[in-house]
């Protein structure tokens, strides 16, 4: 099996930890991963902002890179959000259409795609508040959310149950949105990180030593919401977890 | 008892009421959760400047930076919420329920010119007078020809978010008729000289010692008393007189039933009933969108709307208006003021379907944070970022953007407006009509050309010389740092994983 690995932009620049452990897991697993050398970025920060003609030229690069891999996976939830869901600033054609269908999310590639059962290398004695970024919750649809009838199921958890030593701790509100959202970060900055600071305060009274979470991005802010205003709490991507990190 | 964020808001004794066996009463406002704050000033809401865009951003920072407020409004809402999930679990079909009500309000919006039509014809045949408004002003001017005819110089109303559209109650002050508010919440507004800031709970962004001092200003009661007893029975005083006076009487509508011609208005004060029935004339506003088919689709709706609203079951009245009295006289007012131009827009014209729950509202993190007032619109939250730039889009340009988009609202709504999905398309359609400013255009722009150049893209990354590398100034700057006012910049790393890849895997292609 042939994988196309997308390191999103800000996870390439400022988290490459997790592309690396991303990179290296696939590979204790056995694919044939390849990273595109040309890749930039999905377009979201664009489209986010509602500039979609904006996007077309860095949405045609991604096609260009990512063509002719049975899978593109990336760890960053919010980017394959983006190419599955919008992405529509070029013309559908059969390649673009192929591209979107076959990019997929970490979390969900492990889980529904590889359906992996064991990651015997990996041990994390640690308690851990399991943070949703809301595209791949609400979007892609990795675990129930709170809001609908329907039954209890996560596909991140599921996976991190399978560490061992791992201990969850819950938030008084599991699922509510850290407030990072894009360029709403910087355009609502105040109310986006009083979201944040509720967020890592809302973890770390429940005991939580990690934050950890299938998106980067939003671990992006919190943490600097975190060191803000000293709150002491640590943050982890599922992707090192599951590679094998001990702390 | 529900968690909560912020535990210091706890009261030291619970003063729910309590069943006479003691327990504690589970039903509507006697779950909620009994919390308590210190006095501070109230943080007002958006500033208006004419027709140019509502900065909601500046006004929600101000609202954060009351933290008695900020923290109370989170923490009530959000009480809201965790209400209506307890509803939600209780009912095994909920999911069933939403689709049905979804359904029922597309095939009707599909269809509205026959249902509008044969609700008209049933409401006369009840004996109602019918007239149709296409705008704000006409509505006001037919309500005020109605009042003029019947020498009316005083109206007891209860709430209706359509009249707040219509600027119904500035417009009646300028012709000299009093409207007297009966629905508490809006009463408080109203004294106060401010417009409702929640569609369900308009005074839910006021502590107690705020309503203290309006009423000490107001109604004459004790500055310095802010026991919500006390306070709504002072206003109970002090309105009911002017009520029993009071020389016509105004609903809104929930629901209008088709096959019957008849009006639902659900309330949980009687307040509606008190409006339709304590004078002799009675005018309903009804927007075009509350149409239903029938009396059993009414079923669906009113088993999902107090749930999703308050999280209580049913709402205490639910009335059915049907036609005048014995020696009365009824009207209807059947307002378009936008309505049917939305009802056009490929994008937008379920936001129609709306029944204006607020479930959206008590859901959002941003609304939760900012305060209803904050959006400077009659519509706040997110149903009111989807509606409020139909009316003008250059004055509600920014509100679309007032959203981390996570999707929840579209979520609990009861009738599955894809709310977020349509706040992301409202700002594709601001930037396709010119309604962003121009730099945040040249910095996307720049960005777009940046990202699909891989060579200019790597040179521009490893020129990490600046203060912030790449990643913060293209999807960050806005030319004040926005980003590290409140949080800490990332610490950028030795190596990019770029960087990293040519060096450990550089012999792969």
């Amino acid at each position: 099996m042939r994988i196309g690995l997308f390191v999103p932009c800000f996870i390439d620049a400022f988290a490459p930890e997790v592309g690396i452990a991303t990179l290296e897991l696939l590979e204790r697993l056995g694919l044939d991963v390849v990273y595109p050398r040309d890749q930039t970025c999905c377009a979201q920060p664009m489209a986010n902002a509602g500039f979609n003609a904006e996007c077309a030229d860095t949405e045609a690069l991604f096609v260009r890179n990512f063509s002719g891999f049975d899978y593109i996976v990336s760890p960053g939830g919010s980017c394959v959000h983006h190419v599955r869901e919008h992405f529509d600033a070029i013309e559908q054609s059969d390649a673009v259409k192929e591209v979107r269908g076959r990019t997929f999310e970490l979390v969900e590639f492990l889980h529904d795609i590889l359906k992996v059962d064991a990651f015997p290398w990996a041990r994390f004695p640690h308690r851990v508040g399991l943070h949703h970024n809301c595209g791949t919750l609400r979007g892609l649809r990795h675990a129930a959310p709170s809001e609908l009838h329907e039954p209890f199921f996560s596909k991140p958890k599921e996976l991190l149950s399978k560490v061992d030593g791992i201990e969850f701790t819950t938030p008084a509100r599991p699922d509510e949105c850290c407030g990072f959202g894009g360029t709403f970060s910087v355009f609502e900055e105040v109310v986006s990180t009083k979201m944040g600071y509720d967020k890592v305060s809302d973890h770390a009274s429940a005991g939580a030593e990690y934050i950890v979470s299938a998106d980067s991005s939003c671990m992006m802010h919190q943490r600097g919401c975190a060191e803000r205003i000293g709150v002491p709490i640590k943050f982890i991507h599922i992707a090192q977890i599951l590679n094998g990190a001990r702390a | 008892m529900n968690t909560i964020l912020h535990p210091e808001l706890r009261g030291d004794r619970d003063e729910a009421p309590t069943a006479p066996d003691g327990h504690r009463l589970d039903h509507a406002e006697g779950t909620s959760q009994p919390l308590r704050s210190r006095p501070e000033p109230q943080p007002r809401g958006a500033r208006i400047h004419g027709r140019r865009p509502i900065d909601q951003a500046e006004a929600a920072a101000r609202f954060i930076a009351a933290p008695e407020h900020e923290k109370m409004h989170d923490e009530r809402l959000w009480d809201l919420r965790q209400k209506r999930d307890r509803e939600m679990h209780a009912i095994d079909e909920w999911e069933e329920l939403r689709t049905l009500a979804s359904a029922i309000k597309e095939h009707t919006l599909t269809h509205l010119d026959e249902y509008l039509d044969q609700f008209e014809a049933n409401a006369r045949a009840n004996g109602v007078h019918v007239h149709w408004a296409r705008d704000a002003a006409e509505h006001n001017r037919i309500v005020h020809g109605v009042l003029h005819d019947h020498g009316a110089k005083s109206l007891i109303k209860s709430k209706s978010m359509l009249t707040e559209e219509c600027g119904f109650r500035p417009y009646m002050a300028s012709v000299g008729i009093e409207v007297i508010e009966t629905d508490l919440g809006e009463r408080i507004q109203q004294l106060d000289n401010e417009d409702p800031s929640h569609i369900v709970v308009p005074a839910v962004h006021k502590l107690r010692t705020d309503v203290a001092d309006v009423f000490a200003r107001t109604i004459g009661t004790d500055a310095t008393n802010s026991d919500v007893h006390y306070l709504a029975e002072a206003q109970r005083e002090a309105t009911r007189p002017l009520i029993l006076a009071g020389d016509a009487g105004m609903t809104g509508c929930n629901f209008a039933v088709a096959e019957t011609g008849t009006v639902t208005v659900c309330t949980n004060e009687g307040n509606a009933d008190l409006s339709a029935n304590v004078p002799k004339l009675h005018i309903a506003s009804i927007g075009i969108e509350k149409i239903i088919p029938r009396m059993e689709h009414l079923a669906v709706f009113i088993r999902l709307l107090s749930r999703s609203a308050l999280g209580s079951p049913i709402t205490q009245y639910t009335s059915h208006f049907r036609g005048p009295r014995k020696g009365g006289e009824m009207h209807m007012v059947l307002v378009d003021n936008g309505r049917s131009a939305r009802l056009g827009l490929e994008e937008f014209w379920t936001s129609l379907k709306c029944i204006r729950c607020g479930a959206c509202m008590n859901t959002c993190p941003v609304y939760r944070r900012s305060g209803g007032l904050s959006y400077g619109a009659t519509y706040s939250g997110p149903i009111g970022l989807i509606i409020d730039p139909t009316f003008n889009a250059r004055k509600y340009s920014n509100l679309p953007f007032a959203s981390s988009l996570n999707g929840s609202c579209s979520n609990v709504c009861p009738v599955k407006i894809n709310i977020h999905e349509q706040i992301y398309a409202w700002r594709r359609e601001l930037v396709r009509r010119h309604e962003v400013p121009l730099a945040k255009k040249a910095m996307m722009k720049a960005a777009g050309e940046l990202l699909s150049r891989p060579t200019a893209y790597r040179a521009a990354v490893a020129a990490a010389d600046a203060v912030l590398p790449l990643l913060p100034r293209f999807i960050i700057y806005n030319g004040l740092n926005a980003w590290g006012k409140h949080r800490e910049v990332p610490h950028p790393p030795k190596q990019t994983f770029h960087q990293w890849h040519h060096a450990n895997r550089g012999d792969k292609r």
